[in-house]
Parts: C-alpha cells; sequence; structure tokens
C-alpha cells in the first residue's frame, strides 16, 4: 500500500466519523441530563433517512428543494422524539435506572414495524446530492464531493453544539443538569422542559444524520439496530455526555476501521490475517482496550451521582413461611405439568423454553440486582456455555452429564476472566465492557469456521437416549432451572450475598469494613456465568443446532427485557418476567404479522402501567404503602 | 404423526417457517408466491382429495426459534410436513430437524451447500440452486474474461465465504494462471463501502468476482460508480440481476456485469407468461425472484404429495427422489443423489433499460449441468 493511497483511506474514514458522530453526538446528549439509555436511538436514525427518501421524492426536483428536504426530513424525527419524551418517558424518570431502556426498547419494536408497514420491506435509495453528485481527484484517486461535505458538516455541527453548550443559558442549564439536576430543580428551572427539549434535540440530531446519509446509502430496516451499537460504543469511548469524547471517539473508530480495510489481507509469521474480516468487531475491540485502560472514556469523567436514582434499595427478605409454601405448590404443580400433555403437546417444547429463560434472567438479575452490576453483555456466558457443550459432545464424544459441566465451566471461566476487567469499572461503562467482550465473543464463534461451524454454527447434537422424550427434557430443565434459581437465592441470602450488597449499597462502608469489594464482585461475575452457562446448555441440547445468534446482542437485550419488566428489586420478579416476555414472543408471532409492534405495545403498556415491573406491581397490591 | 393429520379432516396441514420480519424484502414476495399456489392447487380440486392448508410460522431469522415453531407446528398444529427456510443456519436447523424427528423438509431458499451434502439426510429436499451451483455458472463466463488479476468482495458469513472459496477453486481448475489480487469481507449490512471500494481500486485489478446484495450492494455501485471502480474493470456480481437487489438501484443499476437473477420480464414462454399474469392479477405488483421460490415451492410439495400418495414422513421422502415438476421456468427433476433441485440459474449482462435495470442476453443454464460429479457427491453426503 502506496502512502497516498493510506492517506485517501484516512479521508474516507473522516466522512464515516462525520455520520457516526451526529448520531454518537445526541445519544450523549441525551444520556448526559435525562440518564436515559436511549435504545430508540437508532430508529430515529432510521425513521430520519426514510423520511429524507420520502420528502426528496416530493420536493427534490429542485438543488433547493433537495437540501430543504434533507433538513426538513429531521424535524419530524425531533417532534416524534418530544413526544415520546412527554407521554412515555417522562412517566418513568422515577423508576428504577435502566427501566426506561425497556420503554425505549419496546419503540424499536414499534418503529420497525410502523417503517415496513408505510415504506414497505424494499429497500430505498434516493437520488444523489445535486451539485456533489461527483468526485474529485485527491492524489490521483477519486473521492466524492459529498463525502467532503460530510467531513465538514461533522466539525460544523460539532462547533454549533459546543456554541450551545457554553454560549447560550440553556447550554448552561444542560451542563448544570448533567452535573447536578436536583440542584438545578431546586433553583427554580423547569426540568421537564429541559428534558424534553434535550430529547427532541438529540433526536433532531440523529434524524438529521441519517437524512445526510440518503445519497451513500439505502434506507432499509435493519439500519436501526447497526447504527444503535456503534453509536453506544462511539459514545462510551468518548466518555459518556461529552461531546469532544464522541468526535474524537467517531474520529478514532471510523479511521481504525479504514485503516483495518486500507491493509487487507496481510502475512504474519506466515499466518494470513484477514483485516477486513477484523471490521466485524473493530469498534468493540477499540471500546475494550479503551475501558481498561482509561475507565471513563476518553474524554469522561466519572459520573455524578443521580440522587433520586442512587436511593438505597430495601433489605431483601427471606421469604416468608406462606411464599415457601407458594414456591412448593408451584415446584408442585411444575412437577404435575406433564399431565396436561396429552392434550397440550406443545406445553412441554414451550416450558422447556421457559425454563431456560427463568434460569438466564436469574442469573443475569443475580448480576443487576444483588451485585449492581448491569450487564449488557451476558448472552456471552449462554453462547459460551452451549458451545461449550456441543463441542466437547460432538468433537469428543462426552457423555452429556460432563457435557453440561464442561458447558457451564467454561462460561464461568469466562466470566471470570471477563470480570476481572468489568468490576474495575462502574455503571454504564461496566456495562458497555460487558457487551464488547460479549461482542468479541460473539466474533471469534462467528469467525472461527474450522472450531465453530461459523456463522451457519453446529448441528446435530443430541441429548442422552432417555432424554430424547419432550416429557424428560423437561424434567431435565426443571430439575437444572429450579435448583439453579434455588441455590441463587441461596447465595443471596447467605454472608457472600450479604456482603455483595452491603457493597452495591455502599461500597466505601464495606470496604472500611474490611470486605474486598473487587473480590466479592469478582466472584459474583463467576457464579453468574456459571449459572448462565447451564441456561446455555439446557437450550443447546434442547434444539439440536446452535448458531452465534446465541451470543448474540439480541439475547443480551432480550435477557435486560426480562429482568427489567419482573421488576429488579425483587428476587421472584425476573423469573416471572423471563416467564411472561418468552410465553409472549410465543403468542403474539402466532396472532398477528405484525407482531413485533404487538409485543412493543404490550411491552410499552406495561411499563406505563407497571413502572415497578411485575413484581412491583404484585407487592403494592399485596402491602399498600411499600412503593417500588 | 402424518396419519394424524390425514385422518384428522378433510385438509392436508403444512407447516411453513421463515424470516418474514427479519428479511422482509425477499420474503414478502416468497409469500405471495406460495399463497399463489397454494389458491391454484385448492381451485383444482387440491391434493389426494383434500384441500391444502398452510400454515406460516416466523422464526425471527434465529435457529433456535426455528427448531421452537417447528416443533409447535408438528405439536399443536399437527402438520404433515414442513418447508421454507431463508437464511443458511436457519436452514441448517431445520434439516438437522427433520433429520432427528424424522419430519419431511423442503428447503425452499437457503443457499449453503451444506443442506444438501455434510448435512444432507433422507428427509431433506432442497428446491433453490445452491451457492456453488450459482457459483458454477457464472465462472464459464468469467473465464471467458480471460483476466488475470481478479479482486473479490464478499458479505463476512457463510454464503459469501462458500461463494468465494468456490469461485476460487473453479477458476484456478479452469485458468491455472488467475491471481487473487485483493480480498474485502465488510461485515453483512455494515460495508464502509467507500474504504471498501478504494481498497479494491488501489489493487488495479482486472475484474472484480461481487457477491454482496441488498443494502451493502446499493452501497457498493454507489460508490463504485462515483469513484470510477467499474471502468475498465469486468464484474461478475452473484444474485445482482434479482429484482429485489436490482430495482433498488434504479437508474444506477450496474451495466454489463456478468450476474444470476430472474428476468422476469423478458421471459416469454407461455407457462412463465401465464404465471406473471396470474401474479400481476392476484396481488397488482410483477413477481420476484422469491415469488418464483415460493410458488415453486408449494407446487413441489403437492407434487411430491400425488406420487407418494399419501402423508407419511418416509414415503413423501421417496416420492421426491426423482421427482419431477414443472416450474414456471422450468421443469425440475428433485436429485436422487444428493435431494438438491436441477432448478437452474440465470446469467446474463446487466443493462439499463427506461432508467431500471434489466438482465440482457441472458440463458438460463439448467441446474443438472452445475453439480459435482456423482462420485464426488457420494463423498460429500452421508448415506441416509
Amino acid at each position: 500500500m502506496t502512502l497516498a493511497s493510506l492517506a485517501v483511506q484516512l479521508l474516507n474514514g473522516l466522512a464515516d466519523a462525520s455520520a457516526m458522530f451526529m448520531v454518537a453526538a445526541g445519544l450523549s446528549l441525551i444520556f448526559g441530563v435525562t440518564r436515559i439509555v436511549n435504545f430508540a436511538h437508532g430508529s430515529f436514525y432510521m425513521l430520519g433517512l426514510y423520511l429524507a427518501y420520502s420528502l426528496v421524492d416530493r420536493l427534490g426536483a429542485t438543488p433547493w428543494g433537495y437540501w430543504a428536504a434533507l433538513l426538513l426530513a429531521a424535524l419530524p424525527v425531533a417532534a416524534l422524539g418530544a413526544l415520546v419524551e412527554l407521554t412515555i418517558l417522562r412517566r418513568i424518570y422515577r423508576a428504577p435506572e435502566l427501566f426506561q431502556l425497556l420503554a425505549t426498547f419496546a419503540l424499536v419494536l414499534v418503529i420497525k414495524d410502523a417503517a415496513l408497514w408505510y415504506w414497505g420491506p424494499e429497500d430505498l435509495f434516493g437520488p444523489r446530492a445535486p451539485g456533489l453528485a461527483g468526485a474529485v481527484q485527491v492524489l490521483g484517486r477519486r473521492l466524492p464531493q459529498y463525502d467532503l461535505l460530510l467531513m465538514a458538516i461533522g466539525p460544523l455541527v460539532f462547533a454549533l453544539l459546543w456554541l450551545l453548550l457554553n454560549r447560550t443559558r440553556w447550554g448552561a442549564l444542560i451542563r448544570a443538569a448533567t452535573q447536578d439536576r436536583e440542584m438545578l430543580g431546586a433553583l427554580g428551572v423547569n426540568q421537564a422542559w429541559l428534558f424534553t427539549g434535550v430529547f427532541a434535540l438529540g433526536c433532531f440530531l440523529a434524524g438529521l444524520g441519517g437524512a445526510l446519509q440518503g445519497p451513500r446509502l439505502p434506507a432499509n430496516l435493519a439500519l436501526d439496530l447497526d447504527t444503535i451499537g456503534t453509536a453506544f460504543v462511539v459514545v462510551v469511548v468518548g466518555g459518556m455526555g461529552s461531546i469532544g469524547g464522541a468526535f474524537a471517539a467517531a474520529v478514532l473508530i471510523a479511521e481504525v476501521k479504514a485503516l483495518c480495510i486500507a491493509l487487507g489481507t496481510v502475512s504474519c509469521f506466515g499466518i494470513e490475517l484477514s483485516l477486513s474480516r477484523l471490521t466485524l468487531v473493530a469498534e468493540f475491540l477499540v471500546m475494550a482496550v479503551i475501558l481498561v485502560v482509561r475507565p471513563w472514556g476518553l474524554l469522561g469523567k466519572p459520573l455524578a451521582l443521580v440522587r433520586a436514582a442512587s436511593h438505597h434499595e430495601a433489605p431483601l427478605r427471606a421469604a416468608s413461611q406462606r411464599e415457601r409454601w407458594a414456591a412448593m405448590v408451584l415446584l408442585a404443580a411444575l412437577l404435575a405439568l406433564p399431565l396436561l400433555a396429552g392434550r397440550f403437546p406443545y406445553l412441554p417444547v414451550l416450558m422447556v423454553e421457559i425454563l431456560v429463560a427463568v434460569l438466564f434472567a436469574a442469573s443475569l438479575h443475580f448480576l443487576m440486582g444483588p451485585g449492581g452490576m448491569v450487564s449488557f453483555g451476558h448472552a456471552a456466558y449462554f453462547g459460551l456455555g452451549a458451545y461449550a457443550a456441543a463441542l466437547v459432545t460432538l468433537r469428543l464424544q462426552w457423555p452429556m452429564p460432563l457435557a453440561m459441566l464442561a458447558g457451564a465451566g467454561t462460561a464461568m471461566l469466562a466470566a471470570l476472566l471477563f470480570g476481572w476487567f468489568c468490576v474495575r469499572l462502574s455503571g454504564v461503562y461496566l456495562a458497555m465492557l460487558t457487551l464488547a467482550f460479549a461482542q468479541i465473543v460473539w466474533a471469534a464463534i462467528y469467525q472461527w469456521d474450522d472450531l465453530t461451524g461459523g456463522s451457519n454454527g453446529l448441528v446435530g447434537l443430541r441429548t442422552a437416549a432417555a432424554l430424547a422424550s419432550p416429557l424428560a427434557y423437561y424434567y431435565l430443565a426443571l430439575l437444572c432451572s429450579a435448583l439453579g434459581v434455588y441455590l441463587l437465592r441461596r447465595v443471596i441470602h447467605a454472608p457472600f450475598g450479604l456482603a455483595l450488597r452491603a457493597a452495591r449499597d455502599a461500597s466505601g462502608r464495606a470496604q472500611a469494613l474490611g470486605m474486598d469489594v473487587r473480590a466479592l464482585q469478582w466472584g459474583g461475575f463467576a457464579l453468574a456465568g456459571l449459572f448462565c452457562g447451564l441456561a446455555g446448555v439446557l437450550f443447546a441440547f434442547s434444539k439440536g443446532s446452535i448458531s452465534p445468534e446465541v451470543a448474540g446482542v439480541n439475547r443480551s437485550v432480550d435477557g435486560l427485557v426480562m429482568v427489567l419488566l419482573g421488576g429488579v428489586q425483587s428476587l421472584a420478579g425476573p423469573l416471572l418476567g423471563a416467564s411472561v416476555f418468552t410465553w409472549l414472543q410465543d403468542l403474539v408471532a402466532r396472532e398477528t404479522d405484525y407482531w413485533r409492534a404487538l409485543l412493543g405495545g404490550v411491552i410499552l403498556l406495561l411499563v406505563l402501567l407497571l413502572p415497578g415491573g411485575l413484581a412491583g406491581a404484585w407487592r403494592r397490591a399485596g402491602r399498600p404503602g411499600e412503593g417500588a | 404423526m402424518g396419519s394424524v393429520a390425514a385422518r384428522a379432516q378433510d385438509t392436508i396441514r403444512i407447516g411453513e417457517i421463515n424470516s418474514y420480519k427479519a428479511q422482509p424484502a425477499f420474503l414478502e414476495p416468497y409469500r405471495r408466491g406460495w399463497e399463489m399456489a397454494l389458491d391454484e392447487i385448492n381451485a383444482s380440486g387440491g391434493v389426494l382429495g383434500k384441500k391444502l392448508e398452510v400454515i406460516a410460522r416466523d422464526d425471527n431469522g434465529n435457529p433456535g426459534d426455528s427448531v421452537r415453531v417447528a416443533e409447535e407446528l408438528m405439536a399443536r398444529e399437527r402438520v404433515a410436513l414442513l418447508f421454507g427456510g431463508f437464511l443458511s443456519n436457519t436452514g441448517l436447523a431445520l434439516t438437522d430437524y427433520a433429520k432427528q424427528h424424522r419430519v419431511f423438509f423442503l428447503a425452499a431458499e437457503p443457499l449453503t451447500d451444506k443442506i444438501v451434502w455434510q448435512n444432507g439426510n433422507k428427509y431433506t429436499y432442497r428446491l433453490r440452486p445452491s451457492t456453488s451451483m450459482l457459483v458454477a455458472s457464472v465462472v464459464k463466463e468469467a473465464v471467458k474474461l480471460k483476466k488475470k488479476r481478479w479482486a473479490i468482495v464478499y458479505p463476512n458469513y457463510e454464503y459469501g465465504q462458500s461463494a468465494v472459496a468456490s469461485f476460487k477453486t473453479l477458476m484456478k481448475q479452469a485458468q491455472p494462471d488467475v491471481e487473487f489480487v485483493a480480498e474485502q469481507a465488510p461485515p453483512l449490512g455494515k460495508i464502509d463501502a467507500g474504504a471498501v471500494t478504494q481498497a479494491l481500486a488501489d489493487a488495479k485489478p482486472d475484474a472484480i468476482f461481487n457477491a454482496l446484495f441488498a443494502a451493502d450492494l446499493g452501497k457498493f455501485v454507489r460508490e463504485g460508480n462515483t469513484r470510477g471502480l467499474f471502468e475498465q474493470v469486468d464484474v461478475v456480481s452473484l444474485l445482482t440481476g434479482e429484482p429485489e437487489y436490482l430495482d433498488p438501484l434504479k437508474g444506477e443499476a450496474p451495466q454489463n456485469w456478468i450476474v444470476t437473477g430472474y428476468p422476469w420480464y423478458a421471459i416469454h414462454t407461455p407457462e412463465h407468461k401465464k404465471f406473471v399474469e396470474a401474479y400481476r392479477k392476484k396481488f397488482n405488483d410483477y413477481p420476484r425472484n422469491g415469488s418464483l421460490v415460493g410458488y415453486s415451492a408449494l407446487m413441489s410439495i403437492a407434487a411430491g404429495l400425488r406420487k407418494a400418495g399419501s402423508t407419511d414422513a418416509d414415503r413423501l421422502a421417496a416420492a421426491f427422489s426423482g421427482l419431477k415438476v414443472e416450474t414456471p421456468v422450468a421443469s425440475i427433476v428433485y436429485r436422487p443423489q444428493d435431494h438438491q433441485s436441477t432448478l437452474g440459474a440465470f446469467v446474463g449482462r446487466t443493462g439499463l433499460k427506461e432508467g431500471r435495470g434489466v438482465m440482457t442476453s441472458f440463458t438460463y443454464i439448467d441446474g443438472a449441468a452445475l453439480q459435482l460429479p456423482d462420485a464426488e457427491v457420494k463423498k460429500l453426503r452421508a448415506p441416509d
């Protein structure tokens, strides 16, 4: 590769960086002020692109009309953002941390189906930008004129945002809210409108970022999730809430990718390494490295405490006599369930699915609730458990019990490895580092064809002959799941669990009492990984074939949804959440073509009606006065 | 299981599993295809004296769900057989499900060779030409170009990887002096088109082999046009001639590329004209490649049921071996040796007509001509 081609590749990277920055800046602003992890940000970006396509179609005959259409496309997106903030998010600011994630997840589902309904399934590619359709010669190579414009727009938006934040009163309020929003409220500033305004501005940037991509990429329905991952990474690498950091991170990540592509295939010590394939996880590798070295991102600072959210959670009680009886009755009912299998032959199959989800959610909840560490990458342990068990069965012909141990053990080892790095961080940074590790695991599984079968996965896994019938397998799943949930409960009420909760609620005091907080949290990771791995093993044997999707980000998100839907603060909540979510998914998918929107709608409704999760509502109904 | 359904009423229930929400651009037309076939079959009196009923399920593009809905269809809906699949991994999961539970499964769309070779089994048949058949269909044209330096770009997952592997092998056999000077494997759906285009151009290839499709293809074509990548370079491109992928490119559709696809506008046989007219009448839209596949899949099943005279999985599997089916584009046979149908590929050059991309000067290459020698197939495929 010549120096000239390298230079032009770096310019390509700059154009991509601009696009990334627009989306990430809005996300970062929203998080900084409202502390909402806006999972729907990619959907707003996608909407911007679709709207730009439609508007260009109507107005784009003249150059003026074309550029007006691009700008106008961002306005409805901003309006929709404001509407979402007013009607949904505003009602749940007081809900436990991350609960808003559930609402924005539901929005993703609804917006995707709405876009499918309105714009149809086909990719929609808008025309080129008038006046900027051609290319300019740079170092003997052609560079699209439009890329030059994007390169200019990125820094321009950055400068405007800087002026807004640093030279206007509204900007001062935003910065104040980022640092201490209760104090700002106490000073008489109407926070509600500030939040709405910031949310709308963030969505405007996302919409504009999408609209500006119109001449470069077709509007399609996969853009929302493709974008949100990268946007989160940019925000976190830059430092949550830091616009300058987001800009630096966008440039860094885009250039790393451009470099990977430019280098192509390289030979190193006789090994052919395809760097272009590395673009699959380049951003997550960058994030892992940055977070290990700089725990708050490039330009971020430790997050200011949000007082409202940092209230201590009520200590967990041991189960009362009545609750114990209820649990025994439930277990007896589950044991007797196969009596119904004659009339409902699908029931055992669905129940296995639910039991696997319950164990998965319980292990995630152990980390999130008592451990106080949110994981965005819990699927990694699920996937590793599934793959390890499948590999020792298929390649080494290990018997099933040994394979189950191998799966759970591998997951635990991975949790120990990743946890060692993660417990050095906190809050959203910790969550994003777990995501980075999970994506690296996913990419390794996805690319390591010889071992894992690549994107096709492993096929032909069989259970021991005695467990081949659905009923027998149901009892195995019930045994593992019930035992797992019981053991996790025991741990939570044992000295280790008490110490873990102390470390979560008052880390400083716990340390003063001689507890090794990091070691405790590390242990929490190991246990969560172990049981999550077991869930993965059960999944693998129940399906007979697995693919990299078992370790994919969707599964991690599903886990979060289950736990949040059930309620983080109770032990039974996640079990309930997992059961309801799995059952709903199975049910609505059969009822309508637009099942995604329906599922999203149901979740939104639950979020609005039950801001403490399902278990919170249960508790409130049972004992008035003890709010969530 | 089949006997239960057959006894039950006067319908034969058929389960269909696909990733409708994850891959709508291809699968909406596909659904219409089998819907139309279903109406035609039932209007002419059904099969074995019974009406057909298709119960479709969405698997969300993930193999775990494919297996779950398969179990649901078998246990709850009591379907007699299964068809569908789009992605390689969901297709393989269903292939294995069919083997494990002795259920007949017709893989309609999935392209991976493994469905009929390494993971092939008694109960699984496949309609669409496989990745390696598609590659074989364009290699002859690629060799005719007599280009030495090839650059390669493909989406980084099974279909792309195996397409490239087949292409390299076949090219080296036919043209030993061929060189592969650059290789780019962007993640599926997330190509950094500018950088990839430039990296390919910097390698100064004489020709390009492309396996990108959908949104990746659109981005690549636009960047390539702007940056002049395709001037003076021949391009061989899989799937690009399918309306699903060519039509979104509109006036910017590439010209003179060698592609596989489905030129529905220019196939003038009476059978095909009838198919297009019926489709237009029913849906007020033109058929895509998916429509053809969906239609032919259900028509194959009807033919198989007639030949078997029963819904029993073993008898169906036996009936499909060597089964002849008339599709709108050709008459096909399900090969006994590997259960692959001989549905072939349209190979031609792309061009522009009235502001949209079309295939010009194409030929239909029969699938039987795109196969490995039987001895090699036998080595790849475990005995049933």
